[in-house]
């Protein structure tokens, strides 16, 4: 009989230890999750074994190592699912949440939306979540709203309604600002628009990754996000969209695995997600996004989320002790992100310093310039959480904070 | 840290906090405006230049990080009162030294203070926008950008 172990998940505050990178450099204060996380071993491992042990092209391949790549890319598609609470036909994989909404706006976009019709976006988008609708007004003359944020960055239910008239055809809305952490309440837009015949997509790159993620319960038409900041490989994105949307839309680039049949006078199309997959697809890349699922649930994904609550919890208590450091986007929906400034030190100067102290950081814009503009500063300094990090981390964050306001203090 | 000294230093802090020829420029003869997408830096060139092309009067408007708006306080200083082909021979000794591609002695000594730009690769475009934009002024562009 073997031991049964009283709790069913390893820790989390020991997850720092399966990362490479900070066996490396163990006093890395890491804190630019919300950009790109840090790889655990696991998904190194999945990757390598991918290449190294199953490795062939997929589909079509009569022999058995081509059968196994494939059994890897089709389980990697039922993982991501399932963690998504969705159906492996309804999971597109892409390279990244952009070519996830590029491929909804290309696809669905064009077929759908004509002059006049409007696109309801929100004050918090990241600018991949905006161009490509400002593309499509420029090829169709569909119009963009906005829907405004609160100065505390959050949204509230009546600005939403408010936006919202006869000729929103599309809502496409963050799940969570990249660049303040707040989260708008997509669950009742929702299910306002799906009263009212409006599609919904959900960018979903930061919720994914603090947030347990229902794409049935939420009740959205599409949902992305990107296989890299959820600890997995760069290069692979997910596109969930209803099986009878994704059926109903056009493919999106030709090629191979796409199609069912091909003459030079006719070509027919494979069913979704094939559909959407024209070429040979990441397949690695998948593996190794599953591996990051397996990941995250080997520690149960309530456990880092209450895990990371905590600490950021701490962390805005801890930035709030230093003068003249403003915080953005405090609405209480925010989590995991840490947008600020410090009087008299621009967030570049600020970034070049924490980095000395070995904290990494993000300063800029964050792709989400209007929403800088509407928060009336060009730049902020943002630090945000991951399940590697500590209390140290956010100690180191704190010092480096104090040396930089004394540096440009006293020279 | 002694090599976050070597980049902010005392002279760099000052012009950031206290800028010279800071502000509109009424009887300018030539504007640009310089941005840098990347971190969105931005600023705005005014200069008055004399028929033989010598720089009157220079002043610069905008926001951006230490480095960038000392550059362009410790440029305006320099280039007033110069002949034209005096800032391109300035602006060349100090996009060499910053990029790490030439070295200080050529380097007028005002600028020396900038040398520890070229240990941080990702700050070399804030201390060269102003320059750039200079540039595009006197040869009436009205865009620069450090891209």
């Amino acid at each position: 009989m073997g031991v049964v172990t009283p709790f069913p998940h390893k820790e989390v505050h020991q997850a720092r230890q399966d990362f490479p990178l900070f066996e490396q450099q163990p006093y890395l204060a890491f804190l630019d999750t919300a950009a790109s996380a840090q790889k655990p071993r696991q998904v190194l491992a999945a990757i390598e074994n991918c290449y190294a042990q199953h490795y062939a092209n997929i589909h079509r391949g009569v022999y058995k190592l081509s059968q196994e790549a494939t059994a890897a890319y089709e389980g990697a598609r039922q993982t991501v699912a399932e963690f998504i609470h969705a159906e492996a036909r309804e999971i597109v994989f892409t390279r990244n949440a952009t070519e996830s909404i590029n491929l909804v706006a290309s696809t669905w976009g064009r077929k759908n939306l004509k002059a006049g019709d409007v696109v309801l976006l929100s004050e918090l988008e990241h600018h991949a979540n905006i161009v490509p609708w400002h593309m499509l007004r420029e090829e169709l003359g569909i119009e963009l709203r906005v829907i405004p944020i609160g100065d505390d960055g959050g949204i509230t239910f009546d600005a939403f309604e408010n936006a919202l008239c006869e000729k929103v055809k599309l809502l496409a809305v963050t799940h969570m600002s990249n660049a303040l952490g707040t989260c708008p309440p997509v669950a009742e837009m929702v299910k306002v628009c799906k009263t009212r015949g409006v599609t919904t997509l959900v960018d979903g790159c930061q919720a994914v990754i603090h947030n347990i993620v229902d794409v049935k319960a939420l009740g959205c038409d599409f949902y992305v996000f990107s296989g890299h900041k959820l600890y997995g490989p760069t290069g692979i994105g997910v596109l969930y969209g209803r099986y009878e949307l994704l059926d109903a839309m056009p493919p999106y680039q030709g090629g191979g695995d796409m199609i069912r049949t091909v003459a030079f006078d006719k070509v027919t199309y494979a069913p979704p997600p094939s559909k959407f997959e024209a070429g040979t697809p990441h397949i690695a890349g998948a593996v190794g996004l599953a591996a990051a699922v397996d990941y995250l649930n080997s520690y149960g994904c309530e456990n880092i989320f209450a895990y990371e609550d905590t600490l950021f919890a701490y962390a805005t208590k801890q930035l709030q002790t230093i003068e003249g450091l403003t915080l953005y986007g405090m609405h209480q929906s925010r989590k995991a992100v840490l947008s600020f400034t410090v009087e008299g030190l621009h967030p570049h100067d600020m970034g070049t310093i924490l980095d000395q102290y070995g904290v990494c950081v993000r300063a800029g814009h964050h792709c989400a310039q209007p929403l800088m503009k509407r928060l009336g500063v060009p730049a902020t300094t943002r630090a945000s959480i991951g399940l590697y990090n500590t209390k140290a981390d956010i100690d180191q964050l704190m010092t480096a904070i104090k040396k930089a306001k004394d540096l440009f203090a006293h020279g | 840290m002694d090599n976050l000294r070597e980049l902010y230093q005392e002279l760099i802090l000052d012009h950031a906090r206290k800028p010279h020829n800071f502000g509109a420029l009424a009887d300018a003869t030539h504007h640009a405006h310089g941005y840098n997408p990347l971190c969105g830096d931005e600023i705005t060139v005014h200069l008055k230049t004399r028929a033989d092309g010598t720089i009157e009067n220079i002043t610069f408007q905008g926001q951006g990080c230490a480095i960038s708006t000392a550059a362009a306080s410790v440029m305006t200083d320099m280039v007033k009162n110069k002949p034209a082909t005096e800032e391109e021979k300035i602006f060349q000794a100090f996009h060499s030294a910053v990029t790490g591609q030439g070295g200080e002695e050529n380097l007028p000594t005002k600028l020396k203070v900038f040398a520890g730009v070229r240990d941080y690769p990702m700050r070399v475009k804030c201390a060269t926008l102003p320059w750039h934009t200079l540039h595009a002024a006197m040869h009436n562009q009205n865009e620069a950008t450090t891209e």
